[in-house]
């Protein structure tokens, strides 16, 4: 056990390792495992962000579906309303045209009816002017009783 | 064994344990243990080189496992560190301790190696003398418990101040009163002469044993058959037994001068 200069040199050369560490093993090292420990706590931060949207989101998307719901029903009702509007309106505009062309049929008739008449009255003319005629073979002029001829067509 | 003209136990003993020595001046105190020296800056070196290449490739992502081996060193001393050391533990003290425990524990590790196979390789190398395991000299753990003490001083005064060191080293442990002062200096005289010795020489006392041990073993494997046998079973037991010596020691070594340096950062 003897101490010598061995003691010196050997604190040198442990100084020097000491500093060697403390400059250039333990900072680059501490650095990455800080880096790795931000970057794991980042990780579970955003896990449980993702929990929490999903969370919300299916919140949010059984809102969305009630909602949907909801207005389905409210549209199917309106709809409904329409149809039986729309069919209303079908009838009546149905029941109108209807009557119109009964109206128009029954003044066709008429008139046809009118026009009827008025051919056979002057046919019926005709024949008792023929009849006459035959019956007053010289007597009637029919230029000169031609008033007459008109008021008993006119009766018939 | 070992190569020499008349081998006997002493000659065997004496052999093993005579460092390479080299003389830097004049007297008994400038000689250089050649063998230490280069040992331990050899080790520190491929230690520390090791630590620094992989640390410059070290990733923040997945590590790989010789990162991962690296990080589960540093991170187990600094958490250490972090139990003892109440301050900012990066900026010195923690890589301090890695830098201790790591080249404590390579050093020690040398023990490992089969002393009598290491001493023919040396032979071979034209060493005679040649003491493979640095930390069974005691210059070197005298000069990492004198390097730790004078640290201890520095940050005291450093965290303190002179004044405030001394008012320490003559208030504490007792009291303030002037009748105790000279009882607080004499304490705190022994405490600090008692810190190192008991520092380095715990960690030399363990590892000069075990070394001793290891030569004795020798011995006995020389002396016949029965010896071999016994000698290498009990070489075998006293190896693995060693690998905690060696590792406790260098933990040891390490957690004493994190408390040193962590009580002079704090005041009493």
């Amino acid at each position: 056990m003897n101490i010598n200069f061995t003691l010196i040199s050997q604190a040198m050369a442990f100084a020097i390792f000491i500093w060697f560490t403390v400059r250039f093993v333990w900072p680059p090292l501490m650095r990455a495992i800080e880096n790795r420990q931000k970057s794991i706590a980042d990780g579970l931060a955003a896990g449980e962000r993702g929990r929490n949207e999903l969370e919300l989101a299916s919140h949010r998307s059984a809102d969305v579906v009630r909602e949907a719901k909801h207005r389905a029903t409210d549209i199917i009702a309106q709809a409904e309303k329409r149809a039986a509007e729309i069919v209303e309106e079908a009838k009546a505009a149905a029941k109108d045209e209807g009557d119109r062309i009964l109206v128009g049929a029954k003044a066709e008739v008429e008139q046809e009816v009118f026009r009827a008449r008025e051919t056979l009255r002057q046919q019926v003319a005709d024949i008792a002017l023929a009849g006459a005629t035959k019956i007053l073979r010289r007597e009637v002029d029919a230029k000169a009783h031609a008033d007459l001829l008109a008021s008993i067509k006119a009766e018939l | 064994m070992a190569s020499g003209a008349e081998l006997t136990p002493t000659s065997y003993m004496a052999h093993h344990l005579t460092n390479l020595t080299g003389s830097v001046g004049e007297g008994a105190f400038w000689t250089v243990h050649i063998d230490t020296l280069v040992m331990s800056l050899l080790i520190g070196i491929v230690s520390f080189g090791f630590l620094w290449w992989v640390v410059r490739g070290a990733t923040s992502g997945v590590p790989g496992k010789r990162q991962a081996f690296v990080e589960l060193a540093i991170e187990f001393i600094d958490g250490q560190v972090k139990s003892t050391f109440h301050g900012d533990r990066h900026a010195f003290v923690a890589p301090a301790a890695l830098t201790v425990f790591v080249w404590v524990f390579m050093m020690n590790a040398v023990d490992f190696l089969p002393i009598d196979i290491m001493a023919a390789v040396y032979e071979l190398l034209g060493l005679h003398n040649w003491r493979s395991v640095p930390t069974a000299d005691v210059n070197t753990t005298f000069a990492l418990a004198l390097s730790v003490w004078l640290l201890m001083i520095f940050f005291n005064v450093k965290v303190k101040g002179l004044g405030g060191w001394i008012h320490e080293l003559v208030c504490t442990p007792f009291g303030k009163n002037p009748l105790l002062w000279p009882v607080n200096i004499l304490f705190n005289l022994v405490e600090y002469v008692s810190k190192p010795l008991s520092h380095s020489l715990r960690l030399y006392g363990n590892i000069y044993a075990g070394e001793i041990i290891f030569l004795l073993l020798g011995m006995w494997a020389a002396t016949g058959l029965a010896g071999t046998v016994f000698g290498t079973l009990l070489g075998a037991g006293w190896a693995i037994f060693h690998i905690l010596i060696v590792t406790l020691q260098a933990f040891i070594f390490m957690m004493l001068t994190v408390v040193y340096l962590s009580m002079a950062h704090e005041s009493h």
